[in-house]
């Protein structure tokens, strides 16, 4: 049980604020340690599975253009297309948001926005312009709330209808292990199931941004 | 066919840049840090291949001891002021969207047309690797068409990259680190010894208190793994499968379905799903690290009470 402490290493070292990638490479060497691996070996281990999983950090090709349209003022014309909208306003401008990465993950485009691409130079600048478009220039809070929850509506969007496209990897995942229990499973059975679910989710979340509105106009307000 | 090495040529190259544009920033006073930093992120991209475990451990430990200890500052690259981004983008207009749509565009072309594609028999890209090479592509069509239409500098993109990079900082490199924290972590046992702690020691003697165990458990050991695809088997094998689908005859479908799900509900509440919950928060430059996962607790929260009625009321119908 002693391996647990690994696990210690990173609820402590991400609550007291550490170098992330430090305290990783600490729990790493913590639990390698207890299962009786050398640091040399879980160093070694580490450096495998790093190697393997560089995938993870090419998804950063997309910066160059994010970053040259940025230049070019795609943020602002962003916002400038929100400032002249009527009626719009940050939690309505994210429910839609919502909606439209909700549908496009049910049939498999879950990739086809992001964090990066998407919500840091389109997303969330129209999601500031909304607030200033009924409440005034925001103060620095309440713009990092709004960014905040922009950021948050895209995770929830896709983590919640995703798994209603039948080739999503949890799907496959949740198949293929069931089949080594020897339990059968069409994939779309379990795709069909999490249609609940994603409504829900659509639901909740929907009525939390509603009230994101509400505490945005008092905030101002006040 | 295309494969992954092409993405991890191009990115390589692309981090290689980073790291001599880095060095050239006289304006960084950190740039020494910053040049080596993604110096060895291109290393890993271009030759992690022909360093051999050990040389890629220690490829990560230099990463760990920059950043860990404040040697990694924030570039300042030369780039366009509030003011003429504004008058840019009244010049532009709806144009500047056009590379942006190439991104989901393109990617949506390459998934759903070009993955399929076979030439004499040999598929056109790797199909277990088509997002991410899609993604490639649609980079390169969405950089010429706004090199032609936004007419920037040639070393726009690299430079304005680098920024974007900078701003990023660690958090950048935490998701793969964490993932291979959780090969470590498989290699150790440590998933198994929670999953024996959580099926010993919890009450499963209720339909009711099972499906409860089930899916809080899900989110719980989720958010310790960072990762649902760690937490499933674990917890489906140890409770869902004996429990839920032995004792009480549940239908698996629905139990494995929403048993994920519920995953999903911790992957919002952890820093250990790095690229989703610590990636945004650095992008958009918020100060408090853990910003987006404060918003995102109280829809994980009741999406997961919402998970547990669901299964309960889907899973038993006869």
């Amino acid at each position: 049980m002693l391996i647990l402490l690994g696990v210690a290493v990173i609820v402590v070292g991400f609550a007291v604020r550490l170098n992330p990638l430090l305290v990783v490479l600490l729990a790493a060497m913590t639990s390698g340690w207890f299962a009786g691996l050398s640091p040399l070996q879980v160093l070694a281990a580490f450096g495998h599975a790093f190697n393997e999983n560089r995938f993870v950090t090419s998804a950063y090709l997309v910066l160059p253009l994010v970053g040259m349209l940025e230049r070019a003022g795609v943020r602002e014309r962003a916002a400038a297309i929100i400032a002249t909208s009527r009626g719009v306003t940050a939690g309505r401008f994210l429910i839609s948001y919502m909606a439209l990465r909700q549908a496009t993950s049910a049939v498999g485009l879950a990739t086809i926005a992001g964090q990066t691409q998407t919500v840091r130079p389109l997303i969330a600048p129209m999601a500031e312009a909304a607030t200033e478009v009924r409440d005034g220039p925001p103060a620095p809070e309440t713009r990092y709330l709004v960014r905040a929850m922009a950021a948050a509506t895209d995770n929830i969007a896709v983590f919640f209808s995703e798994d209603v496209f039948v080739a999503m990897g949890s799907v496959l995942l949740v198949v293929s292990f069931l089949t080594t229990s020897k339990i059968v499973i069409d994939p779309l059975r379990i795709s069909v199931w999490s249609i609940p679910t994603a409504l829900a989710a659509f639901a909740i979340h929907g009525a939390r941004l509603l009230l994101f509105d509400r505490r945005l106009a008092r905030s101002t307000k006040a | 066919m295309i494969k992954l090495g092409f993405v991890y040529v191009l990115a390589g190259l692309m981090y290689a840049a980073f790291a001599l544009l880095s060095a050239t920033d006289r304006v960084n006073r950190k740039r020494w840090g910053n040049a080596l930093f993604w110096g060895l992120v291109a290393v890993s991209f271009l030759a992690g291949d022909r360093l051999g475990d050990l040389g890629n451990g220690v490829l990560v430990l230099g990463l760990a001891l920059i950043a860990g200890f404040g040697f990694l500052g924030r570039g300042q690259p030369a780039t366009t002021s509030p003011a003429e981004r504004t008058g840019l983008a009244e010049q532009f207009g709806n144009r500047l969207f056009l590379p942006a749509l190439m991104l989901p565009l393109v990617v949506a072309i390459g998934v759903l047309l070009l993955k399929p594609v076979q030439i004499g028999g040999v598929p056109l890209m790797d199909p277990k690797q088509a997002t991410l090479i899609s993604l490639a592509l649609a980079v390169i069509v969405g950089l010429a068409l706004a090199l032609a239409l936004l007419r920037q500098p040639w070393a726009s993109p690299l430079q304005e990259g680098r920024r974007l990079a900078d701003t990023i900082g660690w958090a950048a490199l935490l998701p793969q680190f964490l993932a291979a924290l959780g090969a470590v972590f498989a290699l150790a046992g440590v998933g198994k010894a929670i999953g024996l702690l959580t099926s010993t020691y919890l009450p499963v003697d209720t339909r009711l208190a099972a499906v409860s165990v089930y899916c809080v458990g899900m989110a719980a050991f989720t958010m310790l793994m960072g990762n649902a695809f760690a937490a499933f088997p674990v917890l489906t094998g140890g409770i869902a499968l004996p429990i839920l689908v032995g004792h009480f005859g549940g239908n698996p479908a629905v139990i494995g379905s929403i048993g994920m799900l519920s995953g999903f509900c911790g992957t919002l509440m952890t820093p250990l799903a790095a690229n989703f919950n610590l990636v945004p928060s650095a992008l958009l430059e918020l100060p408090d690290r853990y910003a987006v996962i404060k918003a995102q607790i109280p829809t994980a929260l009741l999406m997961l009470i919402v998970n547990v009625v669901l299964m309960y009321v889907l899973a038993f119908r006869p």
